[in-house]
C-alpha cells in the first residue's frame, strides 16, 4: 500500500464538526457574557480566584480546540507552551520590572514563535505519532525550566514569585477581581479572535486539512503553511493563559507544569466537546471542581473517583458538552413548538 | 493650690491605675481571631495524597489521628481541634488554590505543615499578606528560617544545608584527603543539599571532585555510580531519595566500590531504604539522624516510643511504624498540639506566632535524645541539631555528640 493510498484510506482523526456549529447563539452569548460579568459581585474573593483559573484554564483549552477542533492535529504537550508563557511574564514582571499586561502580548508572541518552529518538524507526523513528539515536549519542559544556564532568570527549581497587581485608577474593587474583569476580557477578545479565525478563509482551510489533507492540497490549500500556522495560533494563545496563569497564582515554578497539566488540558477538551469552542470553558470547569468534588468523596482514593466521574462522563456524553447542548437545544424547540 | 494640685495628680494617678488594673484584666480575657472558638480549633494543612509525592501523604493522615487522639483525650484547654486537610497533588497552582480555600472558605485559624518547597514557596506570599500563619512546613528548605521578610511563616525539620553542613564537618576532621563523589536530585532538595556541602567545605571544597545529578523521572541510577566510581573518588555522598538510595547501595556492592559511604537523612530509613538493599550490602553506611527510627529495636524501650507505639495502635492501626513518614508526622502534630497549648485563651495568629517563636527546649516524643526544639523571635529554624550514625548490623549505632548545624547567616 502506498503512502498516498494509506492516508486517504485512514479514518479521520476528528470527527468533522460543521463550523456553525462551532460557537452559541447570539442569545446565549449575552445570556453566558452577564453571567460572567455578574457573578463575581456577589461571591467571596476566594471563589473569584477560582473563577479567574476557570476562565484562564478555558483559554488553554480554548487553544488545543482550535488545533485539535479546526486543523485535526493532537497535542499532548501544551504544558510546554502554558509554562513558556507563564515563564515570559514572570521574568519580564520580575526581572525587568515590565507592567503586567504587556508581558501577556510578547508572551503570545514568544509562544507562537515557538509553536510554529515547533510545527515545522511536527509536519512530518501525524495521529499517535505527532501526539507522541509532543509529548516529548511537555516531559522536557520541566526539566529543561531546571537547567542552570538559565537559572539565573528562571529561578532554577525554586521557581519565581510573582507581584499580584493592584486595581488601577484606584478602582475601588480587590485584586482578585480586577484580575478577573482582565482575564474576562482578554478571554472575551481571544474568544471572538478564535470565532472569526475559524469561520474565515483560513479557518476553511484548517477544516479542509482536517477532513481530508490531500483533498485540501488539490483545492490548492497550503497544507504546511496551515499546519504550522495552527500550531502557532494554539501555542500563542495558550502562551497567554500561561501568563495570566502566573499572575493569578503569583507564583512560577517546573513542578507547575508537567506532563500533568497537558493530560488536564487534554481532557478538559475531549470533555467540553472537540471542536466546539464553548465547551472549553466546560472542560476547563471539569478540570477544576471534578478532582475537588472528587476529593470530598474519599482523600485516599480521590484519583479512582476522578476516574469513574470521568468515565461515566466519556460513557454517557462520548461527545462531551456539545451533546448536552444539542439535547438541550431540541428539547427546547420542542417546548415552543408546544 | 498646692493641696488642690496633689489632689488631682492622686485622682489621675488612682485612674492609670485603675485603668492599668482593668486593662491588665482584659489581657487575660479569651481572645479569638478567625478559626477558633470557645469550643473549636480550625487547623488546615495542604498534603500532596495524589501525584508524584502521594508516598508522603501518610504525614497528614498521622496527623488527622494524631489530633484525633487530643480530641478523645479532652481537647487543648476544652477545646476541640478541628483539622482539615485538602489534596494539591504536589502542583503549585494547586496549593494556591487550597490555601485560599483554607483561609477565605474554611476560615482556619493556621496553616499548618503544608509538604513540598515548590508548593510552600507558592503560598508563602499569599499566608503572609493575610497574616495567617504558615506553620511547621514540611520541607527542609533553608529559606523558611526568614523571620524579617516573612515573619509567618515557619519551618520544623533540620534543613538541607544544615545537615550537609554536617556532614562536611565530619569530613574535614575524619577524613581531610577525602575525594568527594556526589550523587544529587535535581531539584530544590539536591540543590539546596549540595549548596549546604560546599559551603561547609568553603575553602575545602576542591575536596569535591566529580558531581552528577539524575532525575525522579529516570528508572535507575546505576550509570551514574559507575561513572562516579571511574573518577576514582573515595567518598561518596548519595543526596537521594528513599528509591534511589537502596538503589545506589545495591549498585556500590555490585560493582565493588567501597568508598565511604553517605546517604541523606531523608533515605536514612531502615523499613525503606536500608532492609530494601540488603542490611549485608549497607554496613559501614553513614547518615545523620533527628528522629528515632521506628524500625530500630534499640527504642523499644524509650519511654517516648512506647507511647508513640500505643498512639499508633490505638488512633492509627494502618500506620507503618516503619515509615519515617509517621514518625515525622507525630512529631510535628505535637510540637503544633504543644504551641495551642501555650497560647492559653489568647487563639489569635500573632499570639501563635508569637508561642511558635518561644519554644524552649522542647522535646517530642520522637526525636533523638538531646536534641531539642528551641525558636525566638530570631531563630524561625525549630530543629538545628543532629547527630551521626553509622549502620551496623540491622541497625544504626550513633555516635559522637548531638551536632547543631545552626548556620551562621
Amino acid at each position: 500500500m502506498s503512502a498516498v493510498q494509506e492516508v486517504v484510506t485512514e479514518a479521520p482523526a476528528v470527527e468533522a464538526v460543521p463550523k456553525r456549529a462551532m460557537t452559541l447563539g447570539y442569545g446565549t452569548s449575552l445570556f453566558m457574557l452577564a453571567v460572567l460579568l455578574l457573578v463575581p459581585l456577589f461571591v467571596k474573593n476566594f471563589i473569584i480566584f477560582q473563577l479567574t483559573m476557570l476562565l484562564i484554564y478555558g483559554l488553554a483549552v480554548l487553544a488545543l480546540n482550535i488545533l485539535t477542533g479546526g486543523s485535526g492535529q493532537f497535542s499532548l504537550g501544551q504544558s510546554a507552551f502554558y509554562a513558556v508563557g507563564a515563564y515570559t511574564s514572570a521574568i519580564l514582571m520580575e526581572h525587568a520590572g515590565i507592567n503586567y499586561a504587556l508581558t501577556l502580548p510578547v508572551a503570545g508572541l514568544v509562544c507562537f514563535a515557538f509553536g510554529f518552529l515547533f510545527g515545522q518538524p511536527a509536519l512530518r507526523l501525524s495521529g499517535v505519532y505527532l501526539a507522541l513528539a509532543t509529548f516529548a515536549l511537555a516531559t522536557a519542559m520541566p526539566q529543561l525550566l531546571k537547567l542552570g544556564y538559565f537559572e539565573h532568570w528562571t529561578g532554577g527549581v525554586q521557581g519565581l514569585v510573582v507581584t499580584k497587581p493592584d486595581a488601577p485608577f484606584g478602582l475601588p474593587m480587590s485584586q482578585d477581581m480586577w484580575l478577573y474583569y482582565f482575564t474576562l476580557v482578554i478571554t472575551i477578545a481571544i474568544y471572538i479572535f478564535s470565532v472569526n479565525l475559524l469561520q474565515s478563509r483560513s479557518g476553511r482551510a484548517l477544516m479542509a486539512i482536517r477532513d481530508n489533507e490531500i483533498a485540501a492540497s488539490a483545492m490548492g490549500v497550503d497544507v504546511a503553511l496551515y499546519k504550522t500556522l495552527a500550531f502557532g495560533v494554539s501555542a500563542g494563545i495558550t502562551g497567554v493563559a500561561g501568563g495570566l496563569g502566573a499572575i493569578a497564582v503569583q507564583f512560577v515554578a517546573p513542578d507547575g507544569y508537567t506532563i500533568t497539566l497537558a493530560i488536564s488540558l487534554f481532557l478538559g477538551m475531549v470533555v467540553g466537546g472537540v471542536g466546539w469552542l464553548p465547551g472549553s470553558i466546560v472542560g476547563s470547569a471539569f478540570i477544576i471542581f471534578v478532582p475537588n468534588i472528587a476529593e470530598g468523596i474519599s482523600k485516599g482514593l480521590s484519583g479512582a473517583v476522578f476516574g469513574v466521574l470521568l468515565f461515566l462522563v466519556i460513557f454517557l456524553v462520548p461527545h462531551g458538552a456539545r451533546q448536552v447542548a444539542i439535547v438541550a437545544q431540541q428539547l427546547i424547540g420542542k417546548m415552543k413548538k408546544n | 493650690m498646692r493641696l488642690d494640685e496633689k489632689l488631682r495628680i492622686a485622682a489621675f494617678s488612682t485612674a492609670v491605675i485603675a485603668f492599668v488594673a482593668t486593662s491588665g484584666g482584659a489581657l487575660a480575657q479569651k481572645k479569638y481571631d478567625t478559626g477558633a472558638t470557645d469550643t473549636e480549633i480550625k487547623i488546615g494543612n495542604i498534603m500532596p495524597y495524589s501525584g508524584p509525592a502521594s508516598a508522603y501523604g501518610v504525614i497528614g493522615k498521622t496527623e488527622e489521628a494524631y489530633f484525633k487522639k487530643i480530641n478523645a483525650e479532652g481537647g487543648i484547654n476544652g477545646r476541640k481541634i478541628s483539622f482539615v486537610t485538602y489534596d494539591d497533588g504536589y502542583s503549585p497552582p494547586k496549593a494556591v488554590e487550597q490555601a485560599r480555600k483554607l483561609v477565605e472558605s474554611d476560615e482556619v485559624l493556621v496553616v499548618f505543615n503544608p509538604l513540598g518547597t515548590p508548593s510552600n514557596s507558592a503560598i508563602q506570599k499569599y499566608l503572609n499578606s493575610k497574616k495567617v500563619p504558615q506553620l511547621f512546613v514540611a520541607t527542609g528548605a533553608t529559606k523558611w528560617n526568614d523571620p524579617k521578610n516573612f515573619p509567618w511563616t515557619m519551618g520544623w525539620q533540620p534543613s538541607y544545608q544544615s545537615e550537609a553542613s554536617i556532614y562536611a564537618k565530619f569530613l574535614m576532621k575524619e577524613k581531610p584527603d577525602a575525594k568527594i563523589a556526589v550523587l544529587f536530585q535535581n531539584d530544590d532538595f539536591g540543590k539546596d543539599y549540595l549548596k549546604g556541602l560546599k559551603d561547609g567545605l568553603g575553602a575545602k571544597a576542591s575536596m569535591i571532585v566529580a558531581e552528577e545529578s539524575y532525575e525522579t523521572t529516570e528508572p535507575t541510577i546505576d550509570g551514574h555510580i559507575v561513572k562516579l566510581k571511574s573518577t576514582g573518588a573515595n567518598t561518596f555522598i548519595s543526596i537521594t531519595t528513599p528509591k534511589f538510595a537502596a538503589q545506589g547501595i545495591k549498585k556500590l556492592a555490585e560493582i565493588e566500590w567501597k568508598p565511604l559511604h553517605i546517604v541523606a537523612n531523608v533515605s536514612a530509613s531502615v523499613g525503606s531504604v536500608i532492609k530494601p538493599a540488603g542490611f549485608e550490602n549497607s554496613q559501614g553506611i553513614l547518615s545523620a539522624a533527628y528522629a528515632k527510627d521506628g524500625a530500630d529495636p534499640q527504642w523499644d524501650n524509650d519511654p517516648g516510643m512506647k507511647k508513640f507505639y500505643a498512639f499508633l495502635e490505638k488512633y492509627y492501626p494502618e500506620g507503618n511504624k516503619l515509615d519515617g513518614s509517621v514518625v515525622f508526622g507525630y512529631g510535628v502534630a505535637q510540637t503544633m498540639v504543644k504551641v495551642l497549648e501555650m497560647c492559653g485563651d489568647n487563639l489569635t495568629r500573632e499570639n501563635v506566632m508569637k508561642q511558635a517563636a518561644s519554644l524552649k527546649d522542647f522535646t517530642p516524643d520522637t526525636l533523638l535524645p538531646g536534641v531539642k526544639i528551641n525558636t525566638s523571635p530570631t531563630d524561625f529554624a525549630p530543629i538545628e541539631q543532629l547527630q551521626m550514625m553509622r549502620f551496623k548490623g540491622e541497625k544504626w549505632d550513633l555516635f559522637g555528640d548531638v551536632i547543631s548545624g545552626e548556620l551562621s547567616n
